[in-house]
């Protein structure tokens, strides 16, 4: 059986990532020049890759689906970006935010690697803001922080409630330097579909045009894969409608180990479903749970009367009123992590108590708040989210609780990579949330930004100079090889494969099916036959998909319903392994809940025994069970414990 | 209370940059309220689909109003009716039974239709690119709270920072002037000392892009302002028009 | 040259001109005040604006503000037809807060263009043109009265006392005039950059101000004179 290198340097956990900085190989300034890399992605974690490389030397190709790199998902945070700086004088320490994050990814994280993000947390803050990224200041002028779910320090940076914004335009911004000097080619609205390797090692990629529909080979020396998540696979989730998992699914397809699949995040503050025609989630900040405090009524029929309409949350008195998350968490009340604030809604809906038309949403209610800070206050920390709440629901915040409802926001699994952040192929490495690496089965908040810009900024561009070091003397790649032509016919002849079906569903409405399934069978709640079945009904639905999907117009021309078709047959596949992995892993932890593994109380239990290992999925082949290799997760620095949120 | 409501769509379909465009009607029967304005596009896009025909081609992507890729130009306004919110912000419950809508896209000379309601607007990307930044490399910066800045000028500076880039301002300008989406830049790094040093420089390089590109002169009629999305201030555009001119008075 | 070459640059071309000619407009208006309480105090200005090279050389600027300012106004709004597009919108909705001054400036410019060409028919070229030419009395338009270029306010009781139709055009010309110093005023100094968030409300009522008081006064001076005649003395004006 293969052995799985994550490469973690020697060395107490504190002096791991100075010891491999000082010995890593580096390449000089006038050999960089000589190579190219392909960043695939403007997000966080590409932008500021590509930016990064271009600005040490390296000739960067930057890619990105949409018509501009600002627009990446990213954008989308609204929260803040944690940082070990301590400036709040609470007792912060890049070993508290190391500690924090480990435990909060309930143990299934690499210690090296999260200690590396820590120790790089304060980095990003200094470059953010030598930026020139506008984050919220005290009265006098120094940078202000809060405290953002689950932590109990206040570690959090921010700006306004566009925080993931702002530094992605930060983000941008120094790449728009990079394109504006020619350091960087700018690709937009190209889509990776293949990654090609010469002789072992990933050495370009397939994209297709999105205007043109013509298909484009794009050679370099290595390929860095900054595509994010693939949560999108539910159908209805957080994500922009155009996030898919495609790039890193082709690089599993090609070789690369799928790390943790199972591992998605359910984010308990969105704006609950509303209908059929629904097309996504929105995300109401998690900071709303700093004052919002969340509850159902105690008595079964005033939810019946809720839910059928006849009274209103304010007509519930105080004393009917069940205040679940403070009840059962009395230490962390309405800030517990997101994963253990989702199954408790779901817990609370699924035993009668929803508060909408549909029984599936909670209260968060402001009126304390409004009582205790005056309704200025709270209009002033979250007029935009209450307005922004008023346009979609047509109800007002101030007046009435909002209702919300988790949905998929994140994934934590992703493509394995080793401490190098290189994938199992050479040459191809994933950043962001496109790989596994510092989250392990839960994301805590502020964290998504932080470990983005940790691995473009701060990680990869040093750590790709150990791989690219021994390159100096490869010339530069032809796209006329033949591993280009033949992974060019192979998309073609399945792009051509797709229009020729003809059939009589449109794409989208395969997708809500294939959403359906996940929801049921592998969202906040799983076990074993369910999983069974979602296997089997994947595969039933895969056929569907290739016998009866219908795309509208040509192949080589835009075409957007084909975009959505080569993303929903990756989704569907991605989908099946998510549930391989989750049947696999007989364990509850962090966003991954097995009904048969809980404790007495509905709590996760984690079996560290068996499970302590990050399942890394081996793609077989076309409709052949993918094979499982597992990487040891061995904790040398801190004691597993059950996570507890109670006291 | 919503309702369900039948409307008409007037839809500009365009095959690509140089043919002719014109609009095409469609009925949409049953359209919940509570439907944003991009879900309704979705009905009529499976409508057109399971009708065999090509759907219509629209940007959209994060549908929560903070990507800046939705850009329709609704019943004559730049993102619909709503003030302070992008088209994907726009629910139904703006219209009313048996109203007609009219659809077009952003038209400026500096932003080309690519096919549909999609237009090209990479031109704005390309006014960053001569200026839009801060010149540091990553890594060797001074600690975060080394300069301190007042709270008065980060808050102003985060207010033209929430621009997003949509390119609402030069649709909605019967200039077709970018100036408020390059003011914004401008403005967000003159008013941080970070962005402070080069700020003539800045000024001066990205007002020549966007002169280049072929963006129309301000008249300050301040359009741009009132249908911005983010409501950008026109007082952006005073304090460009000051960096520039002084800039070019000092040179 | 930035100023030939930007956009903003032409656009502090427009500014300026802009300002110069309000400066301008106060300039004549305190004239007119000076006709309106006496005929006599109004000639006097009226010679001393004569065939003096002080004056020759600040018409010629004063032209050469209006020359600027209207050939600039032609440049910008065809290089801003041009940004616009070949596609019109098929729905235009002027979106609240937007003046409709503001979108019209070239039309209402248009307008004061072609009264300043009826004005100076009636005032300038047969005044300070005709000195210039070396008359000394010059026929007006009914062909029988004959008046010294220099005695101003016998023009004005020509052309304005009892004269409904003359005195209508040249307050249609006010109104005209008044919107487009509504905007013109304040746009010219957000142009300079001279305004910010407390600042544009004020500029914006100021510009109202100045738009008002020009363009009141110069109304009030027109229906005096339509009513009485030039001023021989405070008795001439109740209006005031």
């Amino acid at each position: 059986m293969t052995q799985i290198d994550s490469k973690i340097p020697q060395g107490p956990l504190a002096e791991k990532w100075k010891n491999y900085k000082d010995h890593q190989k580096l390449v000089n300034p006038a050999n960089k020049r000589r190579l190219d890399v392909i960043v695939v992605g403007t997000g966080l974690a590409g932008a500021s890759a590509a930016a990064s490389l271009a600005e040490m030397g390296f000739n960067v190709l930057n890619f990105c689906i949409q018509d501009s790199p600002r627009r990446a998902h990213s954008i989308a945070a609204q929260g803040g970006i944690n940082a070990a700086k301590n400036y709040q004088n609470d007792g912060d320490s890049v070993y508290r935010l190391f500690y924090d994050t480990i435990k909060g990814g309930d143990y299934r994280a690499r210690e090296a690697n999260v200690y590396r993000l820590a120790e790089v947390s304060n980095n990003i803050i200094d470059q953010c803001v030598a930026q020139g990224v506008p984050f919220a200041r005290e009265y006098g002028g120094l940078l202000d922080n809060r405290s953002f779910g689950g932590a109990q320090v206040s570690r959090t940076f921010y700006a306004r409630g566009q925080t993931g914004q702002q530094l992605l335009l930060g983000a941008y911004s120094a790449l728009s330097r990079q394109i504006g000097l020619n350091k960087v080619k700018m690709y937009t609205r190209h889509e990776m579909l293949d990654v090609v390797k010469v002789d072992g090692r990933a050495r370009g990629i397939i994209a297709r045009n999105l205007i043109t529909g013509k298909i484009e080979r794009f050679s370099a020396h290595a390929v860095v894969v900054a595509t994010g998540g693939y949560v999108n696979t539910f159908f209805l989730s957080t994500n922009a409608m155009a996030s898919n998992g495609s790039a890193a699914w082709q690089c599993y397809k090609k070789g690369a180990y799928f790390a943790n699949p199972c591992m998605v995040q359910i984010h308990p503050t969105c704006v609950p479903v509303h209908g059929d025609y629904q097309s996504k989630l929105t995300l109401m900040s998690e900071s709303l749970r700093n004052d919002g405090r969340i509850w159902v009524p105690k008595k079964l029929e005033d939810a019946k009367a809720l839910q059928a309409g006849t009274k209103k949350g304010k007509d519930i008195p105080e004393a009917d009123r069940d205040y679940y998350l403070e009840r059962r968490y009395p230490a962390f009340g309405n800030l517990v992590p997101r994963d253990v604030a989702s199954r408790a809604a779901k817990e609370r809906c699924d035993a009668g108590f929803g508060v909408n038309n549909t029984g599936l949403a909670v209260f968060l209610d402001f009126s304390d708040a409004i009582n205790r800070l005056g309704k200025e206050v709270v209009k002033q920390k979250y007029g935009n989210l209450f307005d922004m709440y008023e346009e979609i629901t047509d109800d007002d915040p101030y007046e009435t609780p909002m209702m919300i409802y988790p949905a998929l926001h994140y994934s934590m699994g992703g493509l394995w990579v080793d401490y190098e952040l290189m994938t199992s192929i050479p040459g191809l490495f994933a950043i962001g949330e496109a790989n596994f690496s510092d989250h392990g089965a839960n994301r805590l908040g502020a964290s998504a930004l932080m470990q983005g810009l940790a691995d473009g900024y701060f990680v990869l561009p040093y750590t790709i100079q150990n791989y690219l070091s021994d390159q100096i003397q490869v010339p530069r790649f032809s796209t006329d090889l033949p591993e280009f032509a033949e992974a060019e016919k192979a998309l073609q002849a399945r792009i051509e494969k797709l229009m020729s079906i003809k059939g009589k569903e449109s794409v989208d409405s395969i997708h809500k099916k294939l959403g359906h399934i996940m929801w049921e069978h592998i969202g906040m709640a799983r076990d074993a036959k369910g999983l069974e079945e979602a296997i089997q009904m994947l595969k039933d639905l895969k056929k569907e998909f290739w016998t009866n999907v219908r795309i509208p117009g040509q192949s080589n021309d835009q075409n957007i319903e084909l975009e959505k078709a080569l993303r929903l047959a990756d989704f569907i596949e991605i989908g099946t392994l998510m549930a391989h992995d989750a049947l696999d892993r007989a364990e509850s932890c962090g966003g991954h809940f097995r009904t048969e593994h809980q404790t007495e109380e509905g709590e996760a239990l984690r079996h560290d025994d068996k499970f302590m290992y990050v399942s890394c999925w081996e793609y077989q082949g076309e409709d052949k069970d993918p094979v499982m290799l597992k990487e040891p997760l061995n904790y040398e620095f801190v004691v597993p414990q059950t996570r507890n949120y109670k006291k | 209370m919503d309702k369900d409501i039948n409307i008409t769509l007037k839809v500009w379909r365009q095959k690509g940059p140089k043919e002719k465009g014109q609009f095409e009607t469609y009925q949409l029967q049953n359209i919940n309220q509570g439907t944003s304005f991009l879900e309704m596009l979705d009905i009529l896009n499976e409508q057109l689909i399971n009708e065999g025909k090509e759907p219509v081609v629209f940007d959209h992507d994060c549908r929560e109003g903070i990507c800046g890729m939705c850009s329709l130009y609704v019943n004559g306004h730049p993102h619909g009716p709503a003030t302070g919110a992008t088209t994907c912000q726009l629910y139904m419950r703006r219209f009313h039974d048996g109203e007609t809508i009219t659809i077009e896209p952003w038209r400026s000379a500096g932003f080309p239709v690519i096919r549909d309601l999609m237009v090209d607007r990479y031109a704005y990307d390309k006014i960053i690119q001569a200026g839009g930044f801060v010149s540091v490399n990553t890594g060797g910066v001074p600690d975060a709270n080394a300069t301190a800045i007042p709270k008065a000028d980060a808050d102003l500076a985060m207010d033209a920072a929430a621009c997003i880039g949509c390119g609402a301002c030069a649709a909605a300008c019967k200039n077709g002037s970018a100036m408020l989406f390059v003011s914004a830049k401008v403005s967000q790094l003159a008013l941080l000392p970070q962005g402070k040093i080069e700020a003539a420089r800045r000024a001066k390089a990205m007002v020549a892009k966007m002169d280049e590109l072929g963006f129309g002169n301000c008249t300050n009629t301040r359009a741009c302002e009132m249908e911005c999305p983010k409501n950008i201030s026109v007082s952006n555009i005073a304090r460009l028009n000051r960096e520039f001119i002084s800039a070019k008075l000092k040179d | 040259m930035w100023l030939l070459n930007s956009s903003i640059g032409k656009k502090l071309i427009m500014s300026v001109s802009g300002l110069f000619l309000v400066l301008f407009l106060l300039f004549h208006l305190s004239m007119n005040v000076a006709a309106a309480f006496s005929g006599e105090a109004y000639n006097m200005i009226c010679s001393l604006l004569g065939a003096n090279w002080y004056a020759v050389a600040a018409t010629l600027v004063l032209a050469a503000g209006v020359v600027i300012h209207f050939l600039y106004a032609v440049i910008l709004t065809l290089q801003n037809r041009k940004a616009r597009g070949n596609d019109r919108y098929a729905i235009n909705a002027r979106p609240k807060g937007v003046e409709w001054a503001s979108q019209n400036m070239l039309v209402l410019g248009i307008i004061i263009i072609l009264f300043m060409v009826l004005h100076f028919s009636q005032f300038w070229y047969k005044m300070m043109f005709a000195e210039l030419m070396g008359n000394h009395m010059v026929t007006l338009c009914d062909g029988t009265t004959t008046v010294s270029p220099q005695d101003g306010a016998a023009f004005i009781n020509y052309y304005f006392q009892g004269n409904i139709l003359n005195t209508v055009l040249y307050l249609v010309w006010y109104a005209a005039l008044w919107f487009h110093l509504t905007h013109g005023f304040w746009s010219a100094i957000q142009t300079i950059g001279w305004n910010n968030t407390i600042w544009m409300n004020r500029w914006i009522c100021i510009s109202k101000i100045v738009a008002t008081v020009i363009c009141a006064v110069f109304a009030i001076i027109t229906i005096v004179f339509y009513l009485n005649g030039v001023g021989g003395g405070l008795v001439a004006c109740p209006g005031l």
